[in-house]
């Protein structure tokens, strides 16, 4: 094969499984996302509403999805390495 | 404006720039093969691709340009952040690892990995290069910006400086030199932008920011509609304009000779001072009617009213950050409306105060139409749609970000630093929100550029934050021109001739191909940014995302995810994408303004392509792939 990656890739076991927590939590993530697009299309009126704190609608959701975005991230990443070390050693002992 | 050039902004701008050429002198000599040039020979440490990662995507748009669209429309430049990060969930969930297994050093490797077709390398190298030059537009001009109030050099020579250097980073040292140019300054953007977050904080919010102009107010009669009169004899009406339901008024002083709005409330008319810029017949340019260098242009925006539990008040003090939005929320701001006439033979350009409810401000609304109050029609709605999709779907089919995949050792090191990417641009996003207001309400605002919001806030807190805030930008700068054009030689010389034309080269060769491609592109470059001059940074960078999520991101994922995706399907698809992307923006309402069109007779109007051309993208791939099985038939794919 012409395009074998830059650096030999080790055989991973946990492909599958890591693919379809990925898929998931990009299910999660786009449904949420979906939801801040979608008020902002039918209600705008509904961002300026105060939720918490004296923070309104567009603060919270915003701020929401970034902070969401780096906990998802550190989750994904906990379950996958767990996945490699169980999969990949299981398969070399 | 004018700009007051900073002995210590020169001095640090010169030590990061030397810094950064001795880091490529020194790595130069050890980058021999193709793959040290391409892919920094796949040894970078998960930690330092996280924040390099942080460094290439935090561009001139994510500093300059969200910064002052903040400054400028409020919550709706904030918009961009969400989604810019948003857009590395599906780089970390969908893209990160597979790409890695199945790519060697460019965007192309990883999509031609299955087939080994020469229509998807050709298709890919000219995805790529495209792409990348979308996004090189916007930051060469950035770079140009930057150098005025820093070094006091006019635009051209900002454009020739980052090409100069950039090129020479990547034709050193390729990859290597480029993934720690980016690790410092991206460690340093995010660092500094703290400091000037808190710096905002502590000062607070208050009526008057120092060393503010105070825009005259004089009293006037208007009779017949449109005749205006002044009872204050040391002034004179020049000349009077009505533009749309506005009247302007430009009188003579003994001074100088502004612009003011006429506003009347209840029969009583007050004239308000505005920002001007007048180009005469001749060519000349004055600035509230006086040639430049008289300092009558003035930076702007500040806070008419404060109000803190329920009550008036001229400043806050120190605020927490929670405490600073609400308090703005509750108050009141003056932006500046940009408006523009003819007044004889000269054209005019006014800037009038516009009060505006910090509620307003805190919501989206204030750029994108999307209330039926505001007058919004269904296609205002679909360009915040298609902009939201652009965004989210443009970060992981961005070329230049994808490379950065091949330069670490393994999958899981791959995942880490996506993570760290995430973490570390996900918290600088959340500080523009602060920089953006800050730059809003403490009178720092150059309304010929807004990309300057972001330094010229450094610059109120004194001018060693503003030169090293300026030498940092012009360092994002740099590291993402050099990931940009790294990307693009990978295009040329590796996918393009290596790959589709098959020109017989031995390793050596192909750093040297690499490196001339580096060349040309960078130059290439220059003679954009100076092309371009004047154009919004984020506004193309938000076209570059609609490009790459049409071209880029449904091949990407099918490959990925649909067995039946065929090389032609693939192929077409990112041909589609980048044709009917690039089509839409042509023909667009912003493009028919810049050609000097009216914007409201566009063709198609649509600012953003995504919503178009994303899912006709996705329709014609799987549509030819569905008419091409049986290419497949004949392939044994280990999937």
């Amino acid at each position: 094969m012409l395009h074998e990656p830059a650096v030999p890739v080790e055989k991973d076991h946990a492909i599958a499984k890591k693919t379809k927590l990925g898929v998931i939590m990009f299910f999660v993530y786009t449904l949420i996302y979906a939801g801040f697009v979608v008020i902002g299309l039918t209600d705008p009126e509904l961002m300026g509403l105060e939720v918490i704190g004296g923070q309104n609608l567009a603060i919270i959701y915003g701020f929401g999805l970034i902070i969401l975005a780096i906990v998802m991230g550190f989750i994904y990443n906990y379950f996958c390495t767990r996945f490699e070390d169980k999969m990949n050693n299981n398969s070399t002992t | 404006m004018i700009y007051e050039v900073s002995n210590l902004a020169i001095i640090i701008f010169v030590i990061i720039v030397a810094f950064v050429l001795g880091l490529s002198f020194y790595f130069a000599r050890k980058t021999k093969s193709s793959k040290s040039y391409y892919a920094a020979g796949g040894t970078i440490h998960w930690g330092v691709n996280g924040i390099a990662f942080a460094g290439d995507y935090l561009s001139a748009a994510s500093f300059l340009g969200i910064c002052g669209m903040i400054a400028f429309s409020g919550y709706d430049g904030f918009l961009y952040s969400i989604g810019f990060l948003a857009g590395w969930v599906v780089a970390l969930f969908l893209v990160a690892e597979p790409l890695k297994r199945l790519g060697k050093y460019t965007f192309a490797d990883a999509l031609d990995a299955k087939f080994n077709s020469q229509s998807i390398k050709l298709a890919a190298s000219i995805s790529t290069l495209v792409v990348s030059i979308f996004y090189l537009i916007p930051q060469m001009v950035g770079a140009g910006d930057l150098v005025v109030p820093l070094l006091g050099l006019p635009h051209w020579m900002g454009v020739v400086i980052v090409g100069s250097i950039v090129i020479f980073i990547v034709a050193t040292a390729g990859m290597t030199s480029t993934t720690y140019v980016q690790f410092i300054k991206g460690g340093l953007l995010v660092i500094f932008s703290t400091v000037l977050t808190i710096y905002v904080l502590q000062h607070g919010l208050t009526l008057t920011p120092e060393n503010y102009h105070k825009f005259a107010e004089v009293e006037a009669v208007v009779t017949n509609d449109t005749i205006v009169t002044i009872p204050d004899s040391s002034y004179h009406v020049e000349s009077t304009v009505v533009a749309g339901k506005m009247i302007f008024v430009k009188l003579n002083t003994d001074e100088y000779s502004p612009w003011f709005k006429v506003n009347t409330t209840d029969g009583h008319t007050l004239l308000e001072e505005v920002l001007s810029t007048t180009v005469t017949s001749n060519g000349e340019k004055l600035f509230n009617g006086s040639p430049q260098s008289a300092g009558k242009f003035f930076q702007v925006g500040h806070l008419s009213k404060i109000i803190v539990d329920g009550k008036e008040v001229d400043k806050t003090g120190p605020v927490g950050p929670f405490e600073f939005i609400k308090t703005l929320e509750n108050s009141e701001v003056v932006r500046f409306t940009k408006k523009s006439f003819t007044d004889g033979e000269d054209h005019v350009t006014v800037w009038y105060q516009n009060l505006t409810s910090g509620k307003a401000v805190m919501e989206p609304g204030l750029k994108y139409k999307l209330s039926k109050a505001s007058g919004a029609t269904t296609w205002d709605k679909l360009n915040f749609l298609s902009l939201m999709l652009a965004l989210f779907l443009g970060t992981s089919a961005l070329p230049h970000i994808l490379i950065r995949y091949y330069t670490v050792p393994n999958q899981r090191a791959a995942r880490k630093s996506t993570i760290v990417a995430i973490a570390a641009i996900g918290f600088f996003y959340m500080l523009t929100l602060f920089m953006g207001l800050g730059a809003m309400v403490n009178g720092v605002l150059d309304v010929e550029s807004s990309n300057m919001s972001g330094p010229l806030l450094a610059k109120a807190f004194g001018v060693s934050l503003f030169a090293i805030i300026s030498a940092i930008a012009f360092a994002t700068v740099l590291g993402t021109v050099s990931g940009l054009i790294i990307a693009s030689s990978g295009a040329i010389a590796h996918d393009f001739i290596d790959n589709y034309l098959k020109v017989p080269m031995t390793d050596k060769g192909k750093v040297l191909a690499g490196k001339y491609s580096a060349l040309a592109v960078g130059v290439f470059a220059i003679i954009l940014g100076i092309l371009f001059k004047g154009m919004n940074v984020s506004f193309l960078v938000g076209l570059a995302f609609a490009v790459a999520a049409s071209a880029n991101l449904p091949a990407i994922l099918f490959l990925l995810f649909w067995r039946k995706t065929t090389a032609k399907g693939i192929a077409w698809s990112v041909i589609v994408g980048i044709v009917s992307s690039i089509g839409i923006i042509l023909f667009s309402p912003s493009m028919w303004d810049r050609y000097g069109l009216i914007a409201s007779d566009a063709p198609i109007p649509l600012d953003n392509p995504g919503i178009i051309s994303i899912p006709l993208s996705v329709i014609t791939l799987v549509v030819i792939s569905l008419l091409t099985q049986k290419d497949n038939a004949t392939k044994d794919f280990d999937r």
